[in-house]
């Protein structure tokens, strides 16, 4: 690959990239946090979940698919595109049924630390309350399809990680749902370690037995944002 | 001058909201140095008495009567806040949502494993409030101003938004005050 160094800007501050870096990438390697959900380091970029859109020379574009070009103008915390990405989120959550009071990646699950970090108090569309299905078949791992929000990671994951191709996908728009390779999870050849699991960003994945072992005040969201750790700490007030 | 008037209630919650409210310890003394209580279990009023500052609702809407006393708190207060999760989505008696009505008083009054019901009748007596067919979060029945996350929010959580109302600042919470468990 091409190493020839880039350089672009996000909200004006100048952006050192590789050539075949996609805009997060860069992002993430200036200190510069553009909100994610269907994205994670290992596996191929999706662009899926749109979290992640920028404006690049003032046309929309995920950041997590699309490559860094010299020169580009990218916008990322403009109020236009945070408005944006909290509306997706609220959609993700009324789409669904996020009991979160009760669930076991309260504290550790990516969506709800998006919409903490958004400051979001309640989302502003009414809840659609889905009848969705619960599989609880196999000994070790949990598949609530209550919480899915159909990022795909899990797919990807099992594809490119766990070599098994477990997870999949049926039926398209809202009725889109998660596959299993097998009549039920059981069927299949998944187990608890699996980088599947792992990847789940919300409750939809579980291991079993495992729930609430991290108290309340020790998770990974209880003190600071998500982002936080690709953002570099804010100056004192 | 007449001290801010505060209301609370609980619809579709389980108490532990007014709980939360409660846990904010000392400061409770502070709390009625500040304001006066109209209608709220603390006091066991049952009818808002006059207009009142700030309305705190805790739980959702799951049948006429709770919709009645939203109404009613609506009417009568300024701010209207939606406490906790029930209040701001619907919380756990939301989990019957996924299931018709007829379902849910058939599993509660005819099938469910621990039913006696030898006269084979689902409660009908008009005393008893009629159920919706959904459990509704408060913003989708009134307006509300304010919504404080949680189950239940914390006692900070609640104290922090309550002064910063009381003296007339925005209710924004730090990070580590907004949480949905």
């Amino acid at each position: 690959m091409n190493t020839e160094a880039i350089t672009f800007t996000i909200d004006g501050k100048k952006i050192e990239a590789r050539r075949g870096d996609t805009i997060l990438e860069a992002a993430d390697r200036a200190g510069v946090y553009i909100p994610r959900l269907c994205w994670m380091k290992e596996l191929l970029p999706a662009g899926v979940c749109r979290v992640c859109t920028v404006r690049v020379n003032g046309r929309p574009q995920a950041a997590c698919t699309q490559p860094a070009a010299a020169g580009m103008v990218v916008e990322n915390d403009t109020e236009e595109l945070r408005q944006l990405r909290r509306d997706l989120i609220d959609m993700l959550f009324v789409e669904g049924n996020h009991f979160c009071m009760f669930c076991e990646r309260s504290g550790n699950c990516e969506l709800q630390a998006l919409a903490y970090r958004f400051g979001i108090t309640a989302p502003k569309y009414p809840f659609l309350f889905p009848r969705r299905s619960v599989d609880a078949s196999h000994p070790d791992v949990l598949a609530d399809g209550n919480r899915c929000i159909r990022c795909g990671r899990c797919v990807r994951a099992s594809r490119a990680l766990d070599g098994k191709s477990v997870f999949g996908f049926t039926g398209r728009g809202p009725q889109k749902r998660l596959a299993f390779n097998g009549p039920n999870l059981a069927a299949t050849d998944v187990a608890a370690p699996d980088h599947a699991i792992a990847a789940c960003p919300t409750g939809t994945l579980i291991v079993k037995r495992v729930g609430y072992k991290v108290p309340i005040g020790r998770r990974l969201y209880d003190h600071s944002p998500i982002g936080s750790e690709i953002e570099p700490p804010a100056p004192e007030k | 001058m007449a001290k801010p008037k505060v209301a609370t209630t609980s619809l579709c919650g389980c108490f532990g909201c007014h709980m939360s409210l409660l846990d904010i310890d000392d400061r409770i003394l502070k709390l009625v140095e500040l304001v006066d209580f109209d209608r709220s279990p603390i006091n066991d009023i049952k009818k808002i008495e006059g207009q009142v500052d700030i309305g705190l609702i805790e739980g959702g809407c799951c049948n006429e009567e709770n919709l009645a006393v939203l109404h009613e708190f609506r009417k009568h207060c300024k701010i209207l806040i939606s406490v906790g999760d029930c209040a701001t989505n619907g919380g756990i008696p939301a989990m019957r949502n996924m299931v018709p009505l007829g379902e849910c008083y058939e599993e509660a009054f005819l099938n469910g494993p621990t039913v006696v019901n030898p006269t084979g009748r689902i409660p009908d007596d008009p005393e008893i409030p009629l159920l919706l067919d959904k459990v509704y979060p408060c913003h989708e029945a009134v307006k509300i101003d304010y919504h404080l996350p949680g189950c239940p929010p914390s006692a900070d959580t609640l104290w922090a938004a309550l002064v910063a109302l009381l003296e007339g600042r925005e209710p924004e919470l730090p990070y580590e005050l907004l949480k949905y468990d």
